[in-house]
């Protein structure tokens, strides 16, 4: 017998050793759900998987009497625009500031303190203030994205940026390259998948905020109506948008990962990673 | 006048002495190749001439003006490792350096002034046997090729001085051989000043003009940061062949080099 820590699963044992817990999972929600509806067919709490899907279905195709709108996409347009909006102001001041904080010491000196503090502040208790200042609009949404982004992308990318091999910017030196010669065709092209890889994490994060942000204050969005639909116990709606949600989280996820095997294969094969 | 002077030159960090008392003169055309113990000094020694690091006391002239305190085009360096960019081609490792010149904002260049960039860089790639690989990176590239793609890269800017830090230290003893012709050729036909660091004597022998060994000649049990090393022994290597009872004399002071055995 060899010893468990060698024991590795064929290619397609893999497979349903992953989906195991999955069955597993909805198999225990089946069994509870069954009970409950047997004792109470009107009961809202463990919907049957069928009436999800419909509730889905018809959230999915109806048209809103009141505004014409379809719910589920006007959601989920204005959820992601928020969203990807919020992200990209975050990568663009994450990577540039990370980018001069790392490459030159006079600027790090004194920014690299503040940034320090600032990604201390939990960006959600300065919401009031963000609705204060740019009202409940979109604004103060995109905003609590892009505070409680940033300060993570630019740590990340600044050390990353300490980390490279002071050989390679001696050699950019002795090639006759100018300090911004240094920051663009060094730091920048070595940065930019990093910043890829730290925004993936910062999904997470992102996704957070951006629910809490529409909980509070908003008219449509997909954490708004799960908000909504929580005063009539409505978990045949939750629980299909929260599957929806995290579908979306994991292909914007996905799609980051390929554009950067694409974009950068160096940088995979130098990390030695391919996930 | 010679192309580098150094009289008096010291390097100290706060009470601690690395070096003291170098006078030399290179003259162009020199291959001085520089051995020593570990943390003797050697390194600091091409990080001075580098730029990276400042003289301390004394003077050092590189055409008679102080040496900068910057790394600049004039003078090259290849590294023992992370010498080329992990981000650039071959070929766009090699062509950075034509393309940070024409280019100065946007270090990149396109139509004629790239063809042109890219037909010096392709000549110097095949010079160090690199041809066929114009399109790989670095990782997908062993340790001796990328070695070869660095010194490739370092002479695009045809520096007045060529700094080798231990270059071909990582390197098995076969490609090591190839990377010693290869060098002594490229040093030959295109008249190169080089300063070579090495931890094997039989290659500073084979390779240099002359040979630098760095050590401390006065010692303080108590104070072992009291005093710095020095140049010991300056040789000129013509018959090139070591000196019969040189190990010898080099173990007597206690110098190590991975090499010695190898010696006749």
């Amino acid at each position: 017998m060899k010893r468990l820590i060698n024991l590795t699963p064929s290619k397609g044992g893999r497979w349903l050793l992953g989906l195991l817990p999955f069955l597993l999972l909805a198999m225990i929600y089946l069994a509870l759900s069954n009970a409950r509806l047997a004792e109470n067919p009107n009961d809202r709490l463990l919907p049957a998987p069928a009436t999800m899907a419909q509730t889905f279905y018809n959230l999915a195709t109806e048209e809103n009497v009141r505004t014409g709108q379809i719910i589920l996409w006007a959601d989920t347009v204005a959820s992601l625009e928020r969203l990807l909006i919020g992200v990209a102001i975050s990568a663009l001041i994450g990577l540039s500031v990370g980018i001069v904080n790392g490459g030159l010491p006079l600027v790090r000196a004194k920014l690299s303190p503040l940034v320090t503090v600032v990604s201390l502040i939990p960006p959600m208790a300065i919401l009031p203030i963000l609705f204060i200042a740019f009202g409940t609009g979109e604004m103060a949404k995109i905003a609590l994205i892009a505070i409680g982004v940033t300060p993570f992308l630019i740590r990340d990318l600044q050390g990353h940026a300490l980390r490279l091999p002071d050989e390679q910017l001696i050699k950019a030196q002795t090639l006759g390259a100018s300090s911004w010669q240094v920051l663009t065709r060094v730091l920048l092209p070595q940065l930019t998948p990093r910043l890829l890889n730290a925004t993936r994490l910062a999904l997470g994060t992102a996704w957070l905020f951006l629910i809490a942000a529409e909980a509070i204050a908003s008219q449509e969005g997909l954490g708004y109506r799960i908000f909504l639909v929580r005063r009539y116990l409505s978990m045949d709606v939750i629980l299909p948008y929260v599957a929806w949600i995290t579908l979306l989280a994991f292909l914007l996820d996905q799609l980051l990962a390929w554009i950067s095997r694409l974009a950068f294969p160096w940088y995979h094969a130098g990390e030695g990673d391919t996930s | 006048m010679s192309l580098l002077q150094a009289k008096r030159l010291e390097k100290h960090y706060g009470r601690h002495v690395v070096l003291e008392g170098l006078d030399f003169n290179v003259e162009a055309g020199e291959f001085v190749t520089l051995v020593g113990a570990s943390g003797c000094g050697k390194t600091t020694f091409l990080k001075i001439l580098l730029g990276t690091e400042s003289v301390s006391r004394g003077e050092l002239r590189l055409d008679g003006q102080p040496i900068p305190g910057e790394p600049g085009p004039d003078r090259g360096v290849v590294f023992q490792k992370y010498s080329v960019f992990p981000h650039l081609s071959v070929l766009g490792n090699v062509m950075i350096a034509e393309e940070l010149r024409d280019s100065k904002l946007l270090g990149k260049s396109f139509g004629a002034a790239r063809r042109r960039a890219r037909d010096k860089a392709i000549t110097r790639i095949e010079e160090v046997g690199l041809g066929r690989a114009l399109k790989k990176y670095p990782h997908e590239l062993s340790g001796g090729m990328q070695q070869r793609l660095a010194i490739a890269q370092a002479l695009m800017m045809r520096p007045r001085i060529l700094l080798l830090d231990e270059p071909f230290g990582a390197l098995d003893p076969g490609i090591r051989q190839d990377m010693q012709s290869l060098i002594t050729r490229l040093w030959r036909e295109q008249q190169l000043t080089i300063f070579m660091i090495t931890h094997d004597l039989k290659e500073a022998f084979a390779l240099g003009t002359r040979l630098w060994v760095f050590d401390k000649t006065r010692h303080d049990p108590q104070a072992p940061e009291a005093f710095g090393a020095t140049i010991t022994y300056d040789l000129p290597i013509s018959e090139r062949q070591p000196p019969e009872d040189l190990p010898a004399r080099l173990a007597a002071r206690g110098i190590q080099t991975l090499a010695q055995e190898t010696l006749p």
